[in-house]
């Protein structure tokens, strides 16, 4: 890497959100400083890089805080532009569209996969958020028809935006159907999804990165033990 | 009807819409001619609901056939086809930080000021301090520039906010504030909006927009 530039990335790989950074920064083949984080506490560096909403992931470059993962992504995309392929799509138009499955990803997907890592296997509102979590992934196959153009990534011959914003989730997809019960990753369902899962999962970029469904598994319950322990304030 | 859709660019859109006119404004910024149609929210067009078939809701550009939806998505789309004027700045950080504080107007104005006209007692009081921290967060990026985007460039920021500045007056007459008081410099950079000929054509006035609020209380039983 250039002499002189500093570049750390804040977080925990359990988050998906941090894993993004991570994958757009091996796209690129960028050194960085991994700062982990203590689950349950937040860093001073963390709240002084990140005032507005004190979460991870912040990458700081030389200095200098960028937050929000996809904000993050889009950074690196642009600085590191002549190392390694465009994570972005050139063409306006599926730039479009892949920010806006992104956002769909995030506003849509997410809330109900965090509904499903504190639910109770039998509950019914388990079972619905299981099928919401299904149907939006229904969407997306349908997505990935369209962005990957028969190619093996929504990006194309290389992962990419979208890819990076959905299967930073993978990992917690498959927790998710041991803690809560639910089937979310069906082959008959989403067949092609499943392909390309795979081939995300062992992209060289990614294949690291990907956290172990178990060892998630683990981590969530450490999560609700706290969240139970904790006083209510 | 869906031949003109075919052709050129095609806003489909809501009147009061504060999501709508960051696109109205950004088309005007770039100086790019298109069709307007007015929604019925309450009757949406056979073309909305096929142009937007995810979520079924306005604005949606319709640009050679093509939907583009999620208002700062279309802004950036209109940006990137139409390059000259730019609305985000050349380095790669501070394009970062706009993005930035364009997602902390989407993530926090629209559901605040909801909150605010739609509740009563302690939850409209607890609105009313989120609106003010807020406001005061955005007033803080602001600082001391003629705009977001720098002493001359209205930009990437100030397109996603201007819209909201139709609110200010119903988020001060609901919650019984003054924006001026609390945050001078955003309330002064809200005036500046204002004399800018893309915002002033594309915002209703500020009573227009307190009217309509009216009628939506009405319509979920808030006294």
């Amino acid at each position: 890497m250039a002499g002189g530039q500093e570049l750390k990335l804040l977080g925990l790989w359990e988050s998906p959100f941090v894993v993004r950074s991570g994958i757009a920064l091996n796209l690129k083949g960028v050194d960085y400083e991994f700062l982990e984080e203590v689950p349950g506490t937040k860093s001073e560096l963390l709240l002084k890089s990140n005032p507005v909403y004190k979460k991870m992931p912040v990458l700081i470059h030389n200095g200098k805080p960028i937050c929000e993962s996809m904000i993050i992504v889009q950074y690196i995309d642009e600085v590191w532009a002549a190392a390694g392929p465009s994570i972005l799509p050139s063409d306006p138009y599926d730039r479009a569209i892949a920010r806006f499955w992104a956002v769909y990803i995030d506003d849509k997907l997410f809330p109900y996969l965090r509904k499903l890592i504190i639910a109770k296997a039998d509950d019914e509102e388990t079972a619905e958020a299981a099928e919401q979590v299904i149907a939006g992934l229904q969407l997306l196959e349908e997505a990935f028809v369209k962005c990957s153009k028969g190619k093996d990534f929504f990006g194309g011959e290389s992962v990419g935006y979208l890819d990076i914003a959905l299967g930073c989730y993978l990992g917690w997809l498959k927790a998710l159907e041991k803690l809560a019960g639910v089937k979310l990753l069906d082959k008959e369902k989403i067949p092609l999804l499943m392909g390309w899962a795979e081939r995300f999962c062992s992209a060289d970029a990614v294949k690291e990165l990907i956290p172990e469904a178990d060892k998630l598994v683990e981590f969530a319950k450490m999560v609700r033990a706290r969240q139970n322990a904790a006083a209510p304030n | 009807m869906a031949a003109a859709a075919e052709k050129g660019v095609v806003l489909l859109d809501f009147w009061v819409s504060p999501f709508g006119q960051r696109c109205r404004i950004a088309l005007a910024e770039k100086g790019v001619e298109y069709e307007y149609k007015e929604e019925n929210l309450s009757d949406k067009s056979p073309l909305l609901l096929k142009m937007n078939p995810v979520h079924k809701k306005i604005p949606v550009l319709i640009h050679h056939g093509k939907p583009i939806c999620e208002s700062l998505i279309i802004v950036q789309y209109i940006e990137e086809v139409w390059s000259h004027n730019p609305l985000l700045p050349s380095n790669p950080y501070e394009r970062a930080k706009a993005r930035f504080w364009a997602d902390f107007v989407d993530k926090k104005v629209a559901e605040c000021g909801t909150r605010l006209w739609k509740l009563k007692g302690e939850a409209q009081e607890e609105a009313k301090k989120d609106m003010i921290e807020i406001l005061k967060l955005l007033e803080g990026e602001l600082g001391d520039k003629k705009y977001f985007g720098g002493e001359k460039t209205f930009g990437f920021v100030d397109v996603a906010l201007a819209p909201f500045t139709a609110w200010f007056y119903t988020y001060e007459t609901c919650g019984k504030f003054s924006i001026e008081n609390e945050c001078p410099k955003l309330a002064a950079w809200a005036k500046r909006c204002k004399e800018r000929k893309t915002v002033s054509e594309s915002l209703h006035d500020p009573h227009k927009v307190y009217e309509y609020v009216g009628k939506l209380k009405k319509k979920y039983g808030v006294e």
